[in-house]
């Protein structure tokens, strides 16, 4: 397989990826699909990846600029992202204890 | 560390995003994969600065202007996470899906400016022509995501005056002639760049994305959010994906298509449930014409109207009551209220169950949230597909603050929402319905539901009767 563009080994994993995405997402009890919304804005985020590069070896102002501010703005959502899943989450987790502690008095 | 390591540790991220997916599937599953997702962040962001500080020759002070952007982002992001009000979530996430279109648009053009520090080319030379492509299709996608999420944003919050961030829909002549004039524009100045990479070309593209953004969602109304939002979601997610293409990373591309498969199929779950189709919801206008056409033509019709003390003493002599809770209850704050009276009910031997249409809330389960919240317990909450059978058998349905979700106009041919999927309250032996006044819902449609014998309304602010019929359950 050598000498394959590298654009198309990039289609093959896009295309693998979204059929894997559409498999696991349709499993997401609809109960949490709130979660869902924040903790994908949570990973779409990884662009933090591309970011960093561009803060850290442009040497350009511009470069430098647009580069800090996509990992400020990347970075926003990281932490909002997964945390705010984390503090709804934790909504649902606390009910369980609670029917538990219920239902152990019964 | 080399860059065959990078990519395996990028393949472990990978896996971990997915599992944070995977958690969702079940309650009690889904802190295991939200820690998954977490770790997965964290392996990608120590392997990238691992990454720097190697093609940087060893000289970390690149990384300071990262770490600068980490703290500051990162700082912002805690906050609001801990602040803000689930009610509020549905702007908390347009704003998130704004700030990914944006950083997408800054990384697209730190890496048509400088192409080589990104790695797409060597010191100097040109981007590769595919590259042009995906780096102006990247900042493209980014600028519609950031634009339309902010007049998203506005219309989600509805407490600003300004006319594009209002929840009515804004239309004008020939709105989709402009719309496709800028679409074949955008085409005409992605050709331009990817055949010359005129860096003004590039920019073109970009700033017809913002316009574009803003011109596709001021005509959606504000009863079609949950879809809009939804479809911003996987916007987020194409655009990730694309400036992974350009940046020839596998893991960009991985994270991208799982959100943006993710936001489409919520798209799709809330275009079913509202009977629209997706077409009709892009192309907008929904809303407006609905609620004038049928406004004026009614007539008053009696219904039977009763007290929060009578529809109390009704509850209480039921064995099987199923509550409706509708956006109106959120809006009322009433979550709570209805908790300590289903815990009432129940003390006193009567089985108690939430039903839970799926647009009951303003994104994709949201009303399940807001129960959440107020610590209702989930296993006593049920969606729509798993409670329609059982209202038959039910003694009394509560319906709060719900209107279209319950109307059994749905289910004749020929009527405005003929189709919608609907809670079936109506086979209930009583239906008490609390509301405000008599007046319509989104779809601007009155409600067949009221008017039937067994159905008795309490007229009310949601958390008023509420708690008044607590009062009267003791």
């Amino acid at each position: 397989m050598t000498g394959v563009d590298h654009t198309l080994i990039n289609l093959i994993i896009f295309v693998l990826a979204i059929y894997v995405g559409y498999h696991v997402v349709w499993n997401v009890t609809p109960a949490l699909h709130t979660p869902l919304m924040a903790v994908t804005n949570a990973i779409s985020a990884i662009i933090v990846v591309g970011a960093m590069l561009a803060a850290g070896l442009t040497e350009t102002t511009l470069g430098k600029v647009m580069g800090v501010g996509a990992v400020a703005l990347a970075a926003v959502n990281i932490f909002g992202g997964f945390l705010v899943t984390r503090r709804m989450l934790e909504m649902f987790k606390k009910k369980e204890r609670k029917t538990e502690v219920v239902e152990a008095k019964k | 560390m080399s860059i065959n390591l990078v990519v395996l540790l990028y393949l472990v991220a990978s896996i971990c995003f997915i599992q944070a997916l995977k958690g969702l599937s079940h309650p009690t599953t889904s802190i295991k994969g939200n820690r998954f997702g977490m770790a997965g962040m964290a392996i990608a962001v120590i392997t990238t600065a691992a990454l720097i500080y190697k093609l940087a020759n060893d000289n970390a002070f690149g990384l300071s202007y990262v770490l600068a952007g980490l703290v500051v982002g990162g700082g912002i992001g805690t906050v609001m996470a801990k602040r803000v009000e689930m009610t509020k979530m549905p702007e908390l996430v347009a704003f998130m899906h704004s700030m990914i279109g944006l950083a997408a648009v800054f990384i697209a053009v730190a890496a048509v400016y400088e192409p080589s520090a990104l790695g797409i080319t060597a010191k100097g030379g040109a981007i590769a022509g595919g590259n042009r492509i995906e780096l102006a299709l990247g900042a493209f996608i980014g600028a519609v995501t950031f634009s339309g999420s902010v007049i998203a944003f506005g219309k989600l919050s509805g407490k600003y005056k300004f006319r594009l961030f209002q929840g009515a829909p804004v239309t004008f002549k020939g709105q989709h002639a402009i719309n496709a004039i800028l679409g074949l524009a955008v085409l005409f100045f992605m050709f331009g760049f990817w055949h010359s990479e005129s860096k003004m070309d590039f920019l073109i593209v970009t700033a017809l994305g913002f316009i574009l953004g803003v011109l596709i969602i001021i005509p959606i109304g504000g009863a079609d959010m949950p879809v809009v939002v939804s479809m911003l979601n996987s916007y987020s997610g194409w655009a990730a994906a694309g400036i992974g293409f350009s940046l020839n990373n596998p893991m960009l591309i991985i994270a991208g298509s799982l959100v943006g498969s993710s936001g489409a199929i919520l798209s799709d779950i809330m275009c079913k449930a509202m009977n629209r189709s997706f077409i009709s919801v892009i192309l907008g206008g929904f809303g407006a014409e609905a609620g004038t056409a049928v406004a004026g033509s009614k007539e008053q019709r009696p219904v039977k109207s009763g007290s929060a003390d009578d529809a109390a003493f009704m509850l209480s002599n039921a064995d099987t009551v199923v509550i409706v809770p509708g956006y109106g209850l959120a809006v009322a704050r009433a979550q709570h209220a209805v908790k300590e009276l289903a815990h009432k009910l129940t003390a006193k031997g009567i089985k108690v169950k939430y039903a839970i249409h799926p647009v009951a809330g303003r994104m994709p389960g949201h009303m399940n949230v807001l129960l959440a919240e107020a610590e209702v317990p989930y296993d006593q909450v049920f969606e729509m597909d798993e409670i329609n059978s059982e209202f038959a058998d039910t003694d009394v349905v509560l319906v709060l603050g719900a209107n279209d979700v319950v109307n059994p106009l749905a289910l004749e041919k020929g009527s405005a929402i003929y189709g919608m999927p609907i809670l079936e309250a109506y086979k209930a032996r009583t239906v008490i319905v609390n509301k405000r006044s008599m007046a319509s819902g989104y779809a601007g449609l009155d409600n067949e539901l009221f008017y039937m014998p067994k159905t008795m309304m309490v007229f009310g602010d949601a958390k008023g009767v509420v708690e008044a019929m607590l009062k009267g359950v003791e």
